[in-house]
Formats: C-alpha cells, structure tokens, sequence
C-alpha cells in the first residue's frame, strides 16, 4: 500500500524539478527566474526524499533521506533570500513591466537604518 | 527507473543554458544554485535505484555545500567581503 503513495510522490516531485527548471529558462528577469525556479526545485526535491521515506521506511537509507530534506527545508529558501538581496544591492535591473517595487522606494531609509545600528 | 534521471538531467541542462546564456552575474548564480539542488535529487535517486546507501550521505553533504556556494555567491554580489 505504501510503494504506489512513495512513487506518485517522488513523480510529483520530478515534474515540479522540471517545471522549474523550465521556469528557470522561460521567465523574463532575474528575480522572477529565482521566485520560480527555487521554489518549485526545493518543493520537488524534497518530494523526492519523502518518497524514497515512504519507499524505504525506517531503514538508514530512508531516515538519511528524511534528514536530508530537513536540510534541504532550511538552507534553500536562506540562500535565495541572501541571493536575492546580493542581486539588489548589486544593482540588477527590474524587469520593465514591474508595477510595485517597494524596495527600490524605501532603499534610501533602510541604509540609513542600518548605518545607524552599526 | 532511467526514465526519472533523464528528465533531472535534462533540467540540468536547461540550467546550463541559463548559465550560458544569462544577461548578468544574478542570473548565473541562481542558475548555479539550482543545478546543485537538481544534483542531489539525482543523487538520492541513484542511492534509491542501485541500493546503495552510502549514496545518501553525499546527498546530504551535497545540500550542505550547495548552500554554503550560494551564500559566498550572494556576498560577492553584495559587494561585502567574505569574512564580515
């Protein structure tokens, strides 16, 4: 009963991996790329792991796959956030149909902030 | 089985033209990333498919430094140096 639950889930996975990787190609500005692609890519990947989990059960293989995806939860979305940020501040331009960029406004107070804590 | 690795693999390469092909420094870093994480689900699928649990570890080790490339990647992109 467990087997046919494991392999759907690790197929949902695979098609959300491609589908953001085909969102990684298709999209039109960087920070659009990386709202798509990171998402979809973590969602897939640890799908992945929870299926090899449901495959494998409580064998080291499977609890190594569920650590993983632990892993996989907390570092993904950190690095695309610091990703993020590092593009702004590198100076990447909005993509020019970009209707809010509330960011971009409040930029000057926010470095006033943070001279100030330092 | 070979069928789930192909269509990773061909992800990968849809993350290879965007490093290819991308317009800045951004865009190939997110690219970069996203191959790396591309990597370890083809990882645990091999470790799944060959029974080879030792394979599951490099996964793991996998995520780790993929995440730890990005990071140094963002602070070049911040313009800050690697120790601040």
């Amino acid at each position: 009963m467990i087997s046919p639950i494991g392999w759907i889930i690790i197929w949902i996975g695979v098609a959300f991996d491609i589908l953001g990787a085909i969102g990684l190609v298709r999209f039109p500005d960087v920070y659009n790329r990386l709202q798509a692609s990171t998402k979809c890519v973590t969602l897939g990947t640890f799908g992945i792991m929870v299926g090899i989990f449901l495959l494998k059960g409580f064998t080291p293989m499977g609890i190594k796959a569920l650590i993983c995806g632990a892993f996989l939860l907390l570092t993904s979305p950190v690095a695309a956030h610091a990703l993020m940020k590092g593009s702004l501040h590198f100076g990447t331009k909005l993509w020019k149909g970009t209707i809010v960029d509330k960011y971009g406004e409040d930029k000057l107070g926010g470095e006033q902030i943070e001279k100030e804590e330092k | 089985m070979s069928i789930i690795i192909s269509i990773l693999a061909i992800g990968g390469f849809l993350c290879l033209y965007r490093i290819y092909q991308g317009p800045s420094i951004a865009d190939r870093a997110v690219g970069v990333d996203i191959m790396g994480i591309l990597f370890v689900g083809i990882t645990a699928l091999s470790a799944l498919f060959y029974d080879l649990p030792y394979l599951m570890d490099l996964s793991i080790t996998l995520v780790l430094f993929s995440f730890i490339g990005t990071l140094a990647l963002a602070k070049y992109l911040e313009k800050r140096s690697l120790d601040d």
